[in-house]
């Protein structure tokens, strides 16, 4: 996240000139790392899902389509407030900026309540890595319910990160250091949030919908 | 951005970034600097500190193979020493080493910026490294002990050792990190922050060595970073991702340790041959030959390094196809790396050679690169490996690639640019003897681990049978020769800081803009931003 902040204040130590073009450049390559971050968990569990079809397809009926579909529908329409909460700022329309933006982040924290009540559902049934309920199921199942953790829960920090940001671009949209001259900030914070998205589009689809 | 707010450009010309007046004093004006050039003295110093830990454990690991059988430590004792002294040298010392150190001192000037893009993710970068080289380092003194898996962290080992491995391995997730924020942050000023007229053919080639390696740093490494997750989150939660009993597969650990772990040679390996295509020219008072056909092979090395990780892997099971196909793919990466040694060989073709101390290195680094080269193509070979797999010639071969490679290159750009870093002149004769006396050392320590491999020494042994104690003996021997000449280098460039002559703004003579400016630099490198209008190596223009 550093990646943004410093984006904006620094380039060489000509304080007032900002190179926005350097801001997206180191951006996106921090997207690409990103993606090839959970790329490393995405080639994983394409060799389990080879390997233990049937297990997955068992264990995939068992999540909640429901909870994932809401939560899918909760994201999405946060992408779309925020790339909103962006053209605000870039018009000058800095309350319209701020009230998108909180709404973004309540749709952040929305997801993340909808997945808490997902996980302890699972919990209490005692699927979770490690458990003896678990230990007695198929090896395709224990693997597909330590992927299902590994990678939403890796998805979930990148949500709680997302706030966190979120929540320094609006105190720095309060204060007018983002404005319509320079909403490099927001825009980068908005590329980071339409990645967390994104990624949540293809868990969606290989958890929840191929059984 | 601080100390430098405090001294505007141009007001004290003559002063040099050791004299800048900043926000914070004493120490904090180092570790709080975002200056480019003060943090990669920072990167120096630390792992210059690794180095010298790492170098004297495998001193101890030599020593223990002096003799069979017990020699000087416990068998586990042994495990954790040459574990840690493989993850020092190549985590903290040969991956990060020359984009670090001179990639953030150089990569800025040569390119006619005042510094990188975000020098305060700079400042990040150094502060992650340190951090886990501490956690390793760490790890050695806490609950469970050194960890004693080899830098490589196989499973199922990893995962059932009792060893600390956890906290080494965050550790090294923290560094894979820092090397990821130096990549984006390199390929950022390189796209953004070259001065006017510098065009990517005049760039000078360390540039665009560390324009491919950046490449590398950035997509290549997350894939490690989540995959020591995944060994830490294996050995707390036992998920069960690499352990057969519940279904998992430890062969795909191996998979994805490699598929960053072999495209990470060439991060060793391209900013040491970027430094050797900047020796080169300087000393043989000649433009180098082949220029954009070394920069496009530092690419080609880039690109190809994704596709040859299997060559790891030809006894660990994979079928047949696959291991005919990464043997196959794997033949292909000599093309580019020969593309750069024949280069530099015309280049010195009728140039007026000197051979001063980093000329030395650099000669050396063709000479030893080449022996790790080659044999990596009989280890690249199917039928070879199969015999000659984890024995003493893959310790040779990577040996003379890491160190005779971008070891001799570290130390070759070291003695190139450190006139220019530190403003001081070291002396050239002891420089030639620390020189002469590694050189030897290096050879009579790795050169016998080829035969010993030939004849079936398995590598990171504890004991061996008596018919190998002769080459072993020779080699411990070697180590103590290597030694004598670091602290040799060591000593001489020490006291080239006390009592060294001035070194004046170009004491090579070298055509790239680092040599137009005062030894050591001023805070902002340059009063005004460049404007370039030629190649980096037109010495026809310069009078020598």
């Amino acid at each position: 996240m550093s990646t943004i902040a410093a984006g904006v204040a620094t380039t060489g130590h000509e304080k007032h000139v900002s190179d926005y073009i350097g801001a997206k450049v180191g951006m996106w390559l921090f997207l690409f790392t990103e993606l090839l971050l959970f790329g490393g968990l995405f080639l994983v569990y394409s060799v389990y899902r080879a390997m233990y079809h049937t297990d997955f397809h068992t264990a995939a009926k068992e999540l909640n389509v429901t909870l994932g579909a809401v939560n899918t529908i909760i994201l999405l329409t946060s992408s779309l407030t925020m790339a909103c909460s962006i053209s605000a700022t870039q018009r000058g329309n800095r309350k319209l900026s701020i009230l998108l933006l909180v709404m973004t982040a309540l749709f952040g924290i929305a997801f993340l309540v909808n997945k808490y009540f997902e996980w302890g559902a699972k919990f209490q049934h005692g699927i979770y890595p490690g458990s003896d309920q678990l230990g007695m199921r198929e090896n395709g199942e224990i693997l597909f319910y330590g992927l299902y953790y590994m990678m939403t829960g890796l998805h979930g920090l990148h949500v709680i990160v997302g706030v966190l940001l979120f929540s320094v671009v609006l105190l720095f949209l309060v204060k007018k250091k983002i404005h319509q001259e320079n909403f490099v900030l927001i825009e980068n914070s908005g590329l980071y949030w339409h990645l967390v998205d994104i990624i949540w589009i293809f868990l969606f689809p290989l958890f929840y919908l191929i059984t | 951005m601080g100390m430098t707010d405090t001294v505007p450009a141009g007001a004290h010309p003559e002063i040099s970034f050791y004299e800048e007046k900043g926000r914070y004093g004493g120490i904090f004006s180092w570790i709080f600097s975002t200056n480019h050039k003060r943090i990669g003295i920072l990167y120096f110093v630390t792992m210059m500190t690794f180095f010298a830990v790492a170098a004297v454990l495998g001193v101890l690991i030599r020593l223990e193979l002096i003799a069979p059988g017990k020699t000087i430590m416990e068998a586990q004792t042994y495990n954790a020493i040459y574990t840690l002294h493989g993850v020092l040298m190549i985590f903290l010392f040969v991956i990060p080493g020359l984009p670090a150190v001179f990639g953030n001192f150089f990569l800025p000037i040569q390119i006619g910026a005042k510094d990188v893009s975000f020098p305060a993710i700079n400042l990040l970068s150094w502060w992650l490294f340190l951090a886990g080289g501490i956690l390793a380092v760490v790890s050695l003194f806490t609950k469970g002990g050194p960890i004693d898996t080899g830098w490589t962290f196989y499973a199922p080992y990893s995962i059932r050792t009792e060893t600390n491995v956890s906290l080494a391995v965050f550790g090294v997730f923290l560094i894979g990190l820092s090397s990821i924020l130096t990549g984006l942050n390199f390929l950022t000023t390189i796209h953004r922050l070259r001065a006017p007229g510098m065009t990517w053919f005049r760039m000078p080639l360390f540039v665009w060595s560390l324009y491919a390696t950046g490449w590398i740093q950035v997509l290549a490494t997350p894939i490690i970073g989540i995959t020591l997750l995944l060994i830490i989150f294996e050995r707390f939660l036992g998920i069960g991702f690499f352990d057969p009993t519940k279904g998992g597969d430890p062969l795909l650990l191996q998979h994805m340790f490699w598929i960053y772990s072999h495209p990470a040679v060439y991060i060793m390996i391209l900013p040491g041959m970027g430094a050797i295509s900047e020796i080169i020219p300087v000393f043989s008072r000649r433009t180098i030959f082949g220029y954009k056909a070394i920069a496009m092979s530092s690419l080609g090395i880039a690109i190809l390094g994704y596709f040859v990780w299997g060559h790891h892997m030809f006894t660990s099971g994979m079928s047949v196809t696959a291991r005919v196909v990464f043997s196959f793919l794997t033949f292909f990466v000599a093309i580019p790396t020969a593309i750069k040694v024949f280069n530099w060989i015309s280049t010195l073709y009728k140039g007026s050679i000197d051979l001063a101390s980093p000329m030395l290195y650099a000669l050396s680094f063709i000479f030893l690169f080449s022996i790790g080269g080659l044999t990596g193509l009989v280890l690249g070979a199917l039928a070879a490996d199969v015999h000659l797999q984890d024995t003493y010639f893959v310790v040779g071969h990577f040996h003379y690639v890491m160190f005779g490679g971008t070891g001799f290159a570290f130390f070759g750009a070291l003695h190139h640019w450190f006139p220019k870093m530190f403003g001081k002149m070291f002396d050239e004769r002891a420089a030639k003897l620390a020189w002469g006396t590694l050189f030897v050392g290096f050879m009579v320590l790795y050169f016998p681990m080829f035969a010993l491999g030939w004849h079936g020494m398995p590598r990171r042994y504890y004991d061996y049978l008596p018919q190998f104690q002769s080459d072993h003996v020779i080699s411990t021997v070697g180590s103590w020769i290597l030694i004598l000449g670091l602290a040799l280098m060591a000593i001489n460039l020490l006291a080239a800081l006390w009592k060294g002559k001035k070194a004046e703004a170009n004491p090579w003579g070298g055509t790239t803009l680092e040599w137009q400016i005062p030894s050591p630099p001023p805070p902002e490198n340059f009063e005004e931003i460049p404007r370039v209008d030629r190649g980096p190596y037109e010495f026809a223009r310069e009078t020598v």
